[in-house]
């Protein structure tokens, strides 16, 4: 209990750090948000009427302290940059991202790390040249130029998947939303169609995004696996002659997890980030797109709303591969 | 011999499970439109001033006078109000609402409703009230000065001015009329509604707003009740496609019936297919260069017509912009009443050179910011370029569209390279904006462009353009105002350089597409689909 409450105070602290940097840079930011409001034509009236109403008047220690207040009521204040209340803003877009993120991680983890432990235990060995080939492009080919020769090749000339968007227009607004998720809704409600549609929509950029967190999980995965090889005990193993697959899977694989989780879960706080230009190319309306349009219309609100989302996620999956750590090595208490 | 997850069958799974979807044409009765919509943030005509915002109110509202999209040309025609008559001072219009007309809600559109419309618009005073206050309304006088008397709608104006100023003021998006039953009940505050409004509508226009996800989607469902007869379109969808290649892949695949955001290579890529068209129309748009007159350098009258020949007018039209954007060297734009064709100007730095050696200018360098749009970052090194072959050296900074705008309402941008777009059909629109600085001074923070170019306009010059705006004869108007241009050719220092040209791409079937032209904005309810 004592731990657990010690967990939500270093929580509640790290957020409300996250909190005062992000509205300190915010405010320092050379971008006026009341001219996104008011727009080129305004007289100076009219811009100082949006001024005060944004409360831009209040010193800076105020506006802090209401937005701090108004965020424990639950309350992220309007977007200037969608005309919309941040929370219905957050509530669209980030399900939008986390589906992304968690098929683009699924397909990255079920082929990174089978991947980068083949290629371990094969040193030198052709699969490790392939993995070796494969993370190289994934860390050096522009997502940008990956992205639209993807749509163009399996969208545009062999017709296989969904063009840009989440939805084809017949499916749109046809699922009832309960997650957000296009996927799990329509299986609740049974949708194939719809479910299928989402699906051939999602499966281009998830591929896209796992396979760049593929090529990092399968390297980090292959020197973790080479490091634990290289141990005595595996060499134990192998003199009392236990089979290679057993070697690998049971032994090294087993040891390799703990850290395995930490990498993976980090890869897949960085892909909820959201891809910007991932999410700007299959007009993929999440989160990563919301936070920099917001950011360059200086709208704060929704910046700092975007902050706090995503600042939980990575502080929630630390958290988490913590938990995972304590459970997976019976060393640690 | 290691049981290894098998890659290929993994693979061969993943192929399996792509939806080999047939993917169809839209609708017949379903119009998918690919379109930038990020900048829009409300859907209040009182307040919405962005260009994607207005397509789309114009489509969910009408207002008292209106184009008839099939036929443009004919300038503005009666809509909600069905005839008007302008009183022997020219200073009263009153207009007779058109009967049995009702809004979405069921509500019947009266005389009252589009007398608080007026007023509101005025009383909140934000986006584009200035097209309504220009006729002397003001919060404190406009419930007298626009008033309901029955099915008559009173406007009294503060001067005698060209009934064709005022109707065609009339017909942009601020000037809609709005249920005022409906709207009631949402009022908080003196907000008269705005906020509801923002994210609702209240209008008889041919579509009702049926959804808006921000940065996502637009979509309109037809008015079975309109007075015009119900639109052929029963959806309009309009997508936020940010990337030029996606729109034309979408278009390619027949996902969306039009793309309107096609870069020149795009539109060069899809002409020469035969399900494919491009409908070009002028927009009412201009590229121009501002030179601010607090620089030393920059207000030397030579200088100033040097510049207009170091501008590559050709070059730019026949390379980056082509087809997007057409030689234009006046402020009047192509479309409006006394719009010029002269373009006198032509690269030709060996004059400029002349012009700046005879005034004794060899060398200078200028900074300025440019906002980080291709076109205009491109417009700016090509001016570099040719002015560095003059001696002059210009240094360029990238920035943010509101970082520029920050430091242009401030007056310190030395070079203003960007877009000026027009507010309502109106040559004054632009003529009271490039042509009047009612006051030069640097304390006022005027907005129009005058100003933020610190341009004192010679007193004739302004006078000028307001007796314009009291000219009731057609034909002198739009002499004066050609006279207003060629005098403002040869001595201002805001230079335009081209106009905008719409190019949108759309399917062969789609019948009369109206983006709006140079004037109005895009126009949903005419819009049919062959076979």
């Amino acid at each position: 209990m004592r731990l657990f409450g010690g967990l939500l105070l270093s929580l509640a602290l790290t957020l409300l750090g996250l909190l005062v940097v992000t509205f300190i840079i915010g405010r320092v930011m050379p971008i006026d948000p009341v001219l996104k409001i008011v727009g080129e034509r305004a007289t100076q009236a009219q811009y100082d009427a949006a001024y005060r109403a944004l409360g831009l008047d209040q010193p800076l220690w105020r506006q802090f302290a209401i937005y701090v207040w108004d965020v424990l009521h639950g309350n992220f204040g309007m977007s200037i940059s969608t005309g919309h209340p941040v929370v219905s803003d957050l509530k669209r877009v980030f399900p939008a991202t986390l589906e992304l993120a968690a098929l683009g991680t699924l397909i990255g983890v079920s082929v990174g790390v089978p991947l980068g432990v083949i290629a371990a235990a094969r040193r030198g060995g052709w699969i490790d040249q392939i993995a070796r080939v494969v993370a190289l492009v994934g860390y050096s080919m522009p997502i940008f130029w990956l992205g639209l020769m993807g749509l163009l090749v399996f969208y545009g000339i062999l017709g296989w998947v969904g063009g840009p968007g989440r939805q084809g227009i017949l499916f749109d607004g046809m699922v009832t939303e309960r997650t957000g998720m296009i996927l799990i809704d329509s299986l609740i409600a049974g949708d194939w169609a719809a479910f299928r549609d989402a699906f051939s929509h999602i499966i281009l950029p998830a591929t896209l995004l796992g396979y760049f967190s593929l090529a990092y999980i399968s390297r980090m995965t292959r020197s973790f696996m080479l490091e634990q090889m290289s141990s005595e005990y595996i060499l134990t193993a192998r003199v009392k002659g236990l089979s290679e697959t057993r070697v690998i899977w049971r032994h090294a694989f087993r040891n390799i997890a703990v850290p395995l989780v930490t990498v993976i879960a980090l890869s897949f706080a960085s892909l909820l980030e959201g891809s910007v230009l991932t999410e700007i190319i299959f007009s993929w309306p999440g989160i990563g797109q919301y936070v920099t349009k917001a950011m360059l219309a200086g709208d704060m609100n929704a910046v700092l709303g975007g902050t706090v989302v995503i600042g939980t996620c990575f502080i929630g999956l630390n958290l988490l591969s913590d938990i995972l750590y304590r459970i997976l090595d019976p060393r640690s208490e | 011999m290691i049981k290894s997850f098998s890659l290929r069958a993994g693979l061969l799974a993943s192929v399996m499970a792509f939806a080999p979807a047939a993917f169809a044409d839209t609708p017949k009765d379903v119009l998918v439109v690919a379109d930038q919509i990020d900048d829009i943030i409300t859907m209040d005509t009182a307040q919405s001033s962005e260009f994607s915002g207005i397509n789309i109110t114009n489509n969910l509202y009408d207002r008292l006078v209106d184009f008839d999209p099939l036929d443009m040309e004919a300038g503005f025609k009666p809509a909600l109000a069905e005839s008007w008559e302008v009183s022997d001072d020219h200073k009263t219009i009153t207009f007779k609402m058109r009967d049995g007309v009702k809004f979405h809600s069921g509500n019947p559109v009266r005389a009252e409703d589009a007398a608080w419309s007026l007023q509101r618009a005025v009383k909140l005073d934000k986006g584009l009230s200035f097209i309504l206050t220009q006729f002397g309304l003001t919060p404190d006088n406009v419930d007298e000065n626009v008033k309901a008397d029955g099915d008559k709608l009173i406007i009294k104006l503060d001067q005698p001015y060209a009934y064709s100023l005022v109707l065609n003021s009339l017909t942009a998006s601020v000037a809609s009329v709005i249920d005022k039953e409906t709207v009631l009940p949402h009022v908080e505050g003196d907000d008269f509604g705005n906020k509801w409004l923002g994210q609702n509508e209240a209008g008889s226009g041919p579509f009702t707003l049926a959804a808006w996800k921000p940065n996502e989607q637009v979509q309109l469902a037809s008015f079975a009740g309109y007075w015009n007869g119900e639109p052929a379109m029963k959806r309009v969808i309009v997508r936020h496609v940010q990337e030029s290649s996606a729109q034309r892949l979408l278009l390619e695949q027949g996902d969306v019936d039009v793309a309107r955001n096609l870069s020149p290579t795009d539109v060069e890529g899809v002409e020469t297919k035969d399900t494919v068209k491009i409908v070009t129309e002028p927009r009412g748009r201009l590229l121009y260069m501002g030179l601010n007159q607090n620089d030393k350098l920059l207000s030397n009258p030579a200088v100033i017509e040097a510049m207009k020949y170091l501008v590559d007018y050709k070059g730019m039209e026949g390379s980056f912009l082509k087809g997007q954007w057409k030689v234009h060297q006046n402020i009047v734009p192509t479309g409006y009443l006394g719009a010029s064709d002269d373009n006198p100007w032509t690269y030709d730095v060996e004059k400029a050179k002349k012009i700046l050696n005879d005034a004794g200018i060899t060398s200078g360098t200028i900074k300025t910011v440019v906002r980080d749009i291709a076109d205009y970052v491109n417009v700016a090194q090509t001016l570099q370029a040719s002015m560095a072959q003059a001696g002059l050296t210009l240094e360029i900074q990238q920035m943010t569209g509101a970082q520029v705008l920050d430091a242009y309402r401030a007056r310190q941008v030395p070079i203003f390279i960007g877009e000026w777009g027009t507010d309502y059909a109106d040559p004054n629109t632009n003529v009271s904006t490039f042509a009047i600085n009612p006051n030069n001074s640097p304390d006022v923070k005027h907005s129009e462009l005058a100003w933020r170019n610190a341009w004192a306009v010679p007193e004739d010059l302004q006078k000028k353009a307001m007796a314009a705006t009291l000219e009731g004869d057609a034909d002198k108007r739009k002499q004066e105002y050609l006279d207003i241009q060629q005098e403002y050719r040869d001595i201002a220092p805001i230079v335009p350089l081209f106009q905008k040209i719409g190019q949108d791409a759309m399917q062969k079937n789609v019948d009369h597409w109206n983006s709006g032209g140079a004037v109005a904005s895009v126009y949903y309810r005419q819009v049919t689909k062959g076979e």
